[in-house]
């Protein structure tokens, strides 16, 4: 479809209309979708309870009742609070969110900007979220909403290293920084010569998944590293003296972010919108048809749903780290295993391909 | 390498509970649709016997949270044999459980002497406003329809059971 559409020369102003359109879907549709499944009825499930089941067809509009009741409410702003910054701090958070959308690749075609430097884009836009967090918990007035600013800015550069580092290994693997040369580098690769199913660098960069998942868990502030939010001891962190519309916006960054950062995650070490070659073959279907501009979104959401529910089940199943464990994890345990992951593929890389 | 196996198993049991959930249904009760049956001593709304109380106060005087409310004034009743002189006994004219004020102890049905307070397992009383929640001694009295019948504390006790008064 998008194909079609893309297919048609626009005007500029239709197609950057059309396109901040679709990151709109991109950014708000995994979000929904991914709270509803997860955290409404998932969550319930695991507790042996339904969840919410009265506003739709077993609950499914809840989220809108959510957000029609968020934004009835009161905008608060503290008496004390530093009111602009305040006020931009969750634009700054959803920002960062909308920018790691942009080059995400969905299709051939179907791709918002086709960057050479893809992979070193969204790693640095991801960090665009932190300076968001910390002038929340700084202008916010209150002692609750500082420490888990300061805690939010730790973690979030602490975890930010292991995941560059665990993307690197895959960059050396691919030999490019575009995400969407990654996707063909993986579809045309062969395990020992065989090329059905492509080669999903997950299978040789495990390690690199691993620590790119559990970075992402960091980066999201879920559960097991949620120092940051901590209720019990804090409130609410950073987002403590928030309410109504900016709450949410909070809100949805957090989960859209999480939807991204799954479509990320599975572009580098899934395939992205491939599915193995062989199927290809057997229906003959060629990667560069337009045709997948219509699967690869489809086979994007799945790979993104998968990649969420994992998120979201360790979320539910863990307790939080302390904050001295959560840093000593990153520094001491992530950080050294990536760093030995680049090393070892590169090493690999010139031994097998002498390049 | 204990930590590992530990770490799997708590995702096993997440798991497992949520594929339970999905096969057998969930342990909970979708309240307005479906009601759950309480245990029949389940504490849910006192109720009041009125021609047992002899507004003695001994309910209200213990009552923690002082949210029984009576009253009651001397009168003559005829005498219990013919020619006898009439008996004098306490009238009830007001008898008042504030369940806003409530917070189910029991202890007013424990301390009654004279069995006029009831434990009834109904539940669903709730007021959209809470000055309604003040029962008056007719609306206990109509709770004591709703008392289900004593059971031997054991099958096959020697004690009986006390009778409810209906």
């Amino acid at each position: 479809m998008t194909a079609a559409l893309l297919a048609v020369d626009f005007p500029w102003w239709s197609s950057t209309l059309l396109k901040m359109g679709l990151v709109l879907l991109v950014v708000l549709g995994p979000a929904g979708v991914t709270v509803y499944l997860y955290l409404f009825k998932m969550v319930s499930f695991m507790q042996s309870r339904l969840g919410p089941m009265e506003a739709g067809p077993y609950g499914s509009l809840q989220l809108l009742a959510e957000v029609g009741k968020s934004l009835q409410k009161e905008d608060i702003f503290p008496a004390k609070a530093d009111r602009t910054i305040f006020a931009m701090a969750p634009y700054v958070v959803l920002l960062s969110t909308f920018l790691l959308a942009v080059v995400v690749p969905f299709g051939p075609n179907a791709l918002f900007t086709d960057l050479d430097t893809g992979v070193f884009f969204a790693l640095a836009v991801s960090s665009i979220s932190v300076i968001g967090i910390l002038m929340a918990g700084w202008s916010s007035a209150s002692k609750y909403s500082l420490l888990g600013g300061l805690r939010a800015a730790g973690q979030l550069i602490a975890y930010e290293l292991p995941m560059v580092l665990a993307v690197v290994g895959v960059v050396i693997q691919a030999g490019t920084l575009n995400l969407q040369q990654i996707v063909y580098a993986q579809i045309n690769g062969e395990i020992f010569g065989f090329g059905g199913l492509g080669l999903p660098f997950i299978l040789t960069q495990f390690v690199g998944f691993m620590i790119f998942v559990i970075a992402v868990q960091a980066e999201l502030t879920q559960v097991p590293f949620d120092m940051p939010i901590a209720e019990s001891e804090l409130v609410s962190g950073y987002m403590t003296e928030y309410s109504g519309m900016r709450f949410l916006m909070f809100f949805i960054g957090e989960f859209a972010t999480a939807g991204i950062f799954a479509f990320l995650a599975s572009v580098l070490f899934l395939g992205g919108w491939s599915i193995p070659p062989f199927i290809t073959d057997l229906i003959g279907l060629e990667y560069d048809s337009a045709w997948f501009n219509v699967i690869g979104p489809l086979v994007m959401t799945v790979k993104m749903l998968m990649l969420t529910f994992v998120i979201y089940w360790v979320r539910f199943t863990y307790p939080r780290f302390r904050e001295d464990q959560l840093q000593r994890f990153a520094w001491k345990v992530l950080i050294p295993i990536a760093l030995v992951n680049i090393a070892v593929t590169g090493v690999l890389k010139v031994a097998f391909t002498g390049s | 390498m204990g930590l590992v196996p530990g770490l799997v198993k708590g995702l096993g049991l997440t798991f497992k509970e949520l594929a339970k959930t999905v096969v057998n249904g969930a342990e909970t009760v979708q309240y307005p649709h479906e009601k759950e049956d309480p245990a029949p001593r389940a504490r849910g709304v006192i109720a009041l016997h009125e021609e047992n109380c002899t507004s003695c106060m001994l309910c209200a005087r213990e009552c923690p949270d002082w949210c029984i409310y009576i009253e009651g004034h001397k009168t003559l009743a005829p005498p219990r044999r013919a020619g006898g002189k009439p008996r004098s006994v306490n009238k009830l004219d007001r008898f008042d459980i504030d369940y806003s004020l409530c917070m189910y102890c029991g202890i007013c049905v424990e301390v009654c002497p004279f069995e006029a307070l009831f434990w009834s397992p109904e539940y669903e009383y709730s007021e959209p406003k809470i000055a309604d929640l003040l029962h008056d001694k007719t609306r206990l009295g109509e709770w004591m329809e709703t008392v289900p019948d004593f059971e031997t504390y054991e099958p096959g006790a020697d004690v009986k059971a006390k009778k409810v008064p209906r």
